[in-house]
């Protein structure tokens, strides 16, 4: 389990204790967070659960694989802190990670 | 929507209908949700049945949209095992198969399509199955043994990701397509060739121009499939996967424009205003194709219109238009598919399919109208952008894999 905190464009700030193994689009996604929309359901084929990753989680949230690098290379408003965050599980190392969201997912 | 406490009534739990509730929701839609659903749990998402969970690498919760309990939490009347059995336009309701009546200011009708049955002797053995919902997974589930025989009638996307998945449990599959090639209505040649070869060296047998024409059986339990040139292909289980049909009987009988689906806008309003349509059961326009109308079963399409019935029913600005897209895992392949081949004049290979990571671009002139992406995402996410922005593209750069597809689009 670990308390995530989800940013909108907006500014809203959406805090969800999420199950550990589920990912972070889906604590997203399960609960109702708007501004991630997670398209595929977490196949890592549609880019629309782009999220920026606090720089003090970077180091735990593990590293992309070549088809998420791939897939943010061409979403919108990429920074060096984007993730898709169907990629990212959730541990209790986790616990405290706050994540921002794009203006748009599409 | 002028009452004081409106109330929309969803027709349909699947993934359009469960996502347009949750939307209304997040929207700051107040009134009363009704949420009625055929199936016994709520809405979940269909495209793993036949991959990741077929598999066993996804579990049943993690199918599920929300958890059952969100409904109740935000206030959504969800209604399982019960069907819409007739819908008053007049006194604005629907009444239901246990016997109850819902009245509405908004309906949005999210009834979903449903699997094509072959209307063959033997189509109602035990061990001949169709793939739609999860029930119908449950069943292929069970079935899929180490060594089982499947026959799989109909190579489209569903029959051939479950031939995978099968592959992957152990099973024996040969799969029967009634065409020339397959996926004759959805693919060029290229890809059907391309997914055919792989298919075979994972070790699945093609029938091609193969009719069924009777599933044979003995005790109730189906031993083969009978083809119109007299043999038969002994199995123990088929997976009919020969198309779907929308599910639009409620709103034929209450006199709504149908044709092959509900007839919509792009608010996905039906020729009555206070009824909706979306997902596989609507027939909608297609702005960056001339305003074709066109009928899509795809989870992108579900979302879109849920999100155009839900600004449209809340009074917020109609949603940016999204460029159709799909996706199909199969193996270690992931195809991305965006936009349709209407028109196209010319098909382009880019890259090599012999190194399974190539991308089939259908263009008309120099627009591009649709791409087939194997294990390509750049060519997938500017084909997708530029399906969407209509912007012309140099054919030869194109065709050329040492020009990036950045620049490509620039």
């Amino acid at each position: 389990m670990a308390k995530i905190t989800y940013i909108e464009h907006s500014g809203a700030e959406h805090v969800i204790e999420v199950k550990t193994g589920l990912t972070v689009m889906e604590g997203a996604v399960k609960n109702n967070v708007p501004g991630i929309d997670a398209d595929c359901g977490g196949a890592c084929a549609c880019a629309t659960c782009h999220v920026y990753v606090d720089d003090k989680w970077a180091g735990k949230t593990g590293e992309k694989s070549a088809m998420e690098e791939s897939m943010l290379d061409f979403a919108e408003n990429v920074e060096a802190n984007s993730r898709l965050s169907c990629q990212i599980k959730v541990s209790d190392e986790l616990e405290g990670l706050i994540v921002r969201m794009p203006e748009s997912q599409h | 929507m002028s009452s004081s406490s409106p109330r929309v009534v969803i027709v349909g739990a699947g993934h359009a209908g469960g996502t347009a509730a949750a939307l209304l929701r997040q929207y700051g839609f107040s009134g009363a949700i009704s949420l009625v659903g055929e199936e016994p749990i709520p809405p979940y998402q269909r495209p793993p049945l036949s991959k990741a969970w077929l598999k066993g690498e996804a579990d049943a919760d993690s199918l599920a949209l929300k958890p059952l309990e969100f409904y109740g939490e935000n206030g959504i009347d969800f209604r399982a095992g019960t069907r819409a059995v007739s819908l008053d336009r007049v006194g604005k309701s629907v009444a239901l198969s246990d016997g109850s009546t819902l009245g509405y200011d908004a309906l949005i009708l999210a009834t979903g399509a449903r699997a094509i049955k072959l209307p063959i002797p033997g189509a109602d053995l035990a061990g001949v199955v169709e793939l739609r919902t999860a029930a119908d997974a449950e069943v292929l589930k069970a079935a899929l043994q180490p060594g089982v025989r499947v026959a799989v009638v109909g190579g489209g996307y569903i029959g051939l990701e479950a031939a995978a998945s099968a592959r992957a449990l152990g099973a024996a599959v040969v799969v029967l397509e009634r065409e020339g090639r397959i996926l004759a209505r959805v693919a060029c040649e290229t890809l059907s060739t391309f997914f055919q070869n792989y298919h075979e060296a994972k070790g699945v047998a093609f029938e091609l121009g193969a009719s069924a024409v009777e599933f044979a059986g003995r005790d109730g339990k189906v031993t083969g499939v009978t083809l119109a040139d007299g043999r038969t292909i002994p199995c123990d289980l088929i997976l009919v996967g020969v198309g779907a049909a929308p599910n639009d009987e409620l709103a034929k009988a209450a006199g709504l424009d149908c044709n092959r689906g509900v007839v919509v806008n792009l608010e996905a309003r039906t020729s009555d205003p206070a009824i909706f349509a979306i997902g596989d059961v609507a027939q909608r326009p297609m702005p960056i194709y001339e305003h074709r109308m066109f009928r899509m079963e795809s989870v992108p399409n579900a979302l879109e219109q849920a999100k155009q019935a839900a600004s449209a029913i809340c009074g917020r600005p109609a949603p940016l238009g999204e460029t159709p897209w799909q996706w199909s895992d199969q193996y270690d392949l992931k195809l991305q598919i965006a936009g349709y081949p209407f028109d196209a004049d010319r098909i382009l290979v880019r890259g090599d399919p012999a190194l399974g990571k190539f991308a089939i671009f259908h263009l008309k002139g120099d627009l591009v109208q649709a791409v087939e992406a194997i294990n390509s995402p750049p060519e997938f996410m500017m084909g997708k952008q530029l399906i969407g922005n209509r912007k012309p593209v140099s054919i030869s750069r194109l065709a050329d894999t040492t020009v990036s597809m950045k620049e490509v689009a620039a």
